[in-house]
């Protein structure tokens, strides 16, 4: 008889399954999974570099495009370390609306990540459910901030603008009108806190949409239960953060542990797996989107109640409105100076982390007293998890591969950075 | 630098535990930083992670960091500008350079440096540790894989974008780079618009390599500034407050 021998097997870079740009070099045994190496790197863009070489401000749109499914939460750490550096602290109402757009933005990622690894393990129908309610959370950051993706809203000292009176409306097309459009604009008569109400009120249902098509089903159960097992020691190993760790029963969120933001004032629980596997990490995914539609609520109702500015009045790093710059000489060169040169940071080092919907993303910023970054080193969550990918992988099937990138809920923006 | 105080606990603690073999160099936000002799690098981690007193059971991050030109500006801030605006174009910085006229690194005592964030759970405590390599044309310093399994593609990292070695990895490859690049990215001798760029090309029917041919551009001149303009002081507070009880007014 013929000596069987394992063999090695391309998976990606270019595969629906790889979500982005991921190569897995397989060594396979038959069907069975015998080490994996993942080759990153094919979306490396010299993030850091580039933010070496421009004053701080200029690098807050490159921190959206790391992780581009959760875009604020990204931002929500450098400008923390700047602010850290800096020694300011934002008003309570920026504070709020950054901690009230980290949860919508958690939620998006969750939306995101709901679907398309149902798409990956064979459950087309939940990532149409779940992309119908996302777009209205693309919705809310197109309402604050212009842009429906890389939003660059966070600054340092606060935020970009104050939450809009209106929220947008569709307008009568051939193909939306009459009980459509009505249906449509339903949540958009009033302002965009009106409109975020509206949808976090209704989020738990579905929520519960998604979980009658996915927690009970027995395909979903075959595909995950088991699958990926991580013990808590391992985990903590590894570095894994977020809803990775917390899957293996790790009790650990930022948010709770080192609160940031206005993250102290708020209520509400942190869901913690047992098995450590697939499944529980769904679980636990699913029920931070109950979580976090909780905060959001919390949110809206300080922010309904309580007007005020949203940014600092520090000169010296917040530039002047348009109105203070043409009637103060003072304003005007401040503000001159803001946008040729920037403004200097002291000397120092820092690290700032959120708990970002994929775990924690912190921020290393060292400065020697410049206007630019001397260096900057962002911790991507998925960074440390696809690097366990070969030891928890070995063993399983080549089907269970896809299941284990999905579940890492990687994105190569930030991973390959 | 506007180093907070570390408390004295973590001195002692340090100090008991390790002698001059740290030295704590400052905190940020409730994280000190301490400097490891290269030597002890190892023993150290050890005992952070395994000590009662520390148990830093995670790394969370570990990156390089390549001192060339630390504290260097571009602009004269000081004294009469008679050189007009030729001084903000002319400079030497990072990202004015290209492959061809990289700038000979000059000989700089500490200029590589290993910088790792750790976390213990148990103490919800985090501490910054910084290595400097002894050697710069060759920076060779221990590997932290066999402490924590998370430091295998950190250091991966900061070899393939610093040309840090790492004595003890398992597999030091490069790992966000191309495959076939010469030199390391990151450092700050490195040009920003990089040296290859690289294309399909339709003739040939496969995809080549070439020069850049992207011109080296900096927009805004790196500045110092160490003056005392950019505290945030009491008049800035006072600003604040005011802003603060206007919206206030304005709003109920």
């Amino acid at each position: 008889m013929a000596e069987i021998q394992n063999y090695t097997m391309n998976f990606g870079p270019q595969h629906p399954a790889a979500h982005g740009v991921l190569r897995l070099v397989l060594e396979m045994d038959g069907e069975t999974v015998m080490r994996v190496d993942p080759h990153v790197g094919l979306l490396h863009r010299a993030t850091e570099k580039l933010a070496e070489s421009k004053p701080f401000n200029q690098s807050i749109g490159y921190m959206d495009r790391l992780d581009y499914v959760s875009m604020m939460c990204n931002e929500h750490a450098y400008v923390r370390a700047i602010e850290q550096l800096l020694g300011i602290e934002p008003p309570p109402r920026a504070q709020y609306i950054r901690t009230m757009f980290d949860e919508i933005t958690r939620v998006r990622n969750h939306l995101m990540w709901v679907g398309s690894n149902g798409l990956d393990l064979g459950a087309m129908t939940v990532f149409i459910y779940a992309f119908r309610e996302r777009e209205m959370c693309m919705d809310m950051y197109e309402a604050v901030s212009g842009a429906r993706m890389h939003a660059t809203y966070y600054r340092p000292g606060g935020v970009y603008r104050d939450l809009p009176d209106q929220m947008p409306v569709y307008q009568e097309t051939q193909w939306t009108k009459g009980k459509d459009l009505k249906r449509k604009n339903e949540w958009r008569e009033g302002t965009l806190l009106d409109f975020i109400e509206a949808f976090a009120k209704d989020l738990p249902s579905k929520i519960d949409e998604y979980e009658t098509l996915l927690t009970d089903n027995r395909i979903w159960k075959q595909r995950t239960v088991g699958i990926g097992v991580v013990s808590p020691e391992r985990a903590l190993q590894h570095g894994f953060t977020g809803p990775m760790l917390r899957g293996s029963g790790v009790e650990w969120d930022l948010r709770k542990k080192q609160p940031y933001a206005m993250y102290d004032q708020m209520d509400f629980d942190i869901p913690v797996g047992v098995a450590g596997d697939c499944y529980d990490r769904y679980l636990v995914r699913i029920e931070e989107m109950r979580e976090s539609a909780k905060i959001i609520l919390q949110c809206v109702k300080w922010l309904k109640e309580n007007p005020g500015h949203v940014m600092l009045k520090n000169f010296k790093v917040i530039p002047p409105t348009r109105e203070e710059m043409k009637d103060d000489m003072e304003a005007l060169i401040h503000h001159f100076k803001l946008f040729t040169e920037g403004y200097c940071v002291p000397e120092g080092e820092t690290y700032a982390a959120v708990e970002a919907p994929k775990g924690e993303f912190g921020c290393y910023l060292l400065s020697d007293g410049a206007n630019k970054p001397f260096r900057v080193h962002l911790r991507a969550p998925g960074f440390a998890h696809l690097a366990s990918m070969d030891e928890i992988t070995r063993g399983h099937m080549l089907a269970d591969v896809p299941a284990m990138i999905g579940t890492f809920d990687l994105v190569f923006g930030e991973v390959d950075r | 630098m506007n180093p907070q105080e570390v408390s004295r606990d973590v001195v002692e603690l340090f100090e008991r535990q390790f002698g001059d073999r740290v030295t704590i160099v400052g905190a940020t936000a409730g994280i000190p930083t301490v400097e490891v002799q290269p030597a002890h690098w190892l023993e150290v981690c050890r005992a952070l992670r395994d000590e009662e007193a520390f148990s830093y059971e995670q790394l969370t991050d570990l990156c390089g960091v390549d001192y060339l030109g630390f504290g260097q500006d571009e602009w004269e801030t000081e004294g009469a500008t008679s050189g007009g605006f030729s001084r903000g174009v002319e400079g030497l910085g990072p990202g004015r350079f290209d492959w061809a006229s990289r700038p000979e690194s000059e000989h700089i005592e500490q200029r590589f440096a290993v910088v790792v964030h750790l976390i213990s759970l148990r103490h919800n405590q985090r501490l910054r540790l910084r290595t400097f390599a002894q050697d710069e044309g060759m920076p060779v310093l221990p590997s932290l894989v066999d402490l924590w399994t998370a430091a295998d593609w950190y250091e991966r990292e900061a070899f393939d974008l610093f040309g840090i070695v790492f004595e003890g990895h398992p597999d030091l490859r490069r790992i966000l780079t191309d495959y076939g690049f010469t030199g390391h990215p990151f450092r700050k001798d490195f040009p920003l618009v990089g040296n290859v760029t690289v294309r399909y090309d339709a003739q040939k029917k496969r995809v080549v390599y070439e020069p850049v041919e992207i011109e080296p551009r900096v927009l805004v001149p790196r500045v110092l500034r160490n003056d005392s303009r950019y505290k945030t002081d009491e008049i800035d507070l006072e600003a604040d407050a005011r802003a603060e009880d206007q919206a206030s007014e304005a709003g109920s």
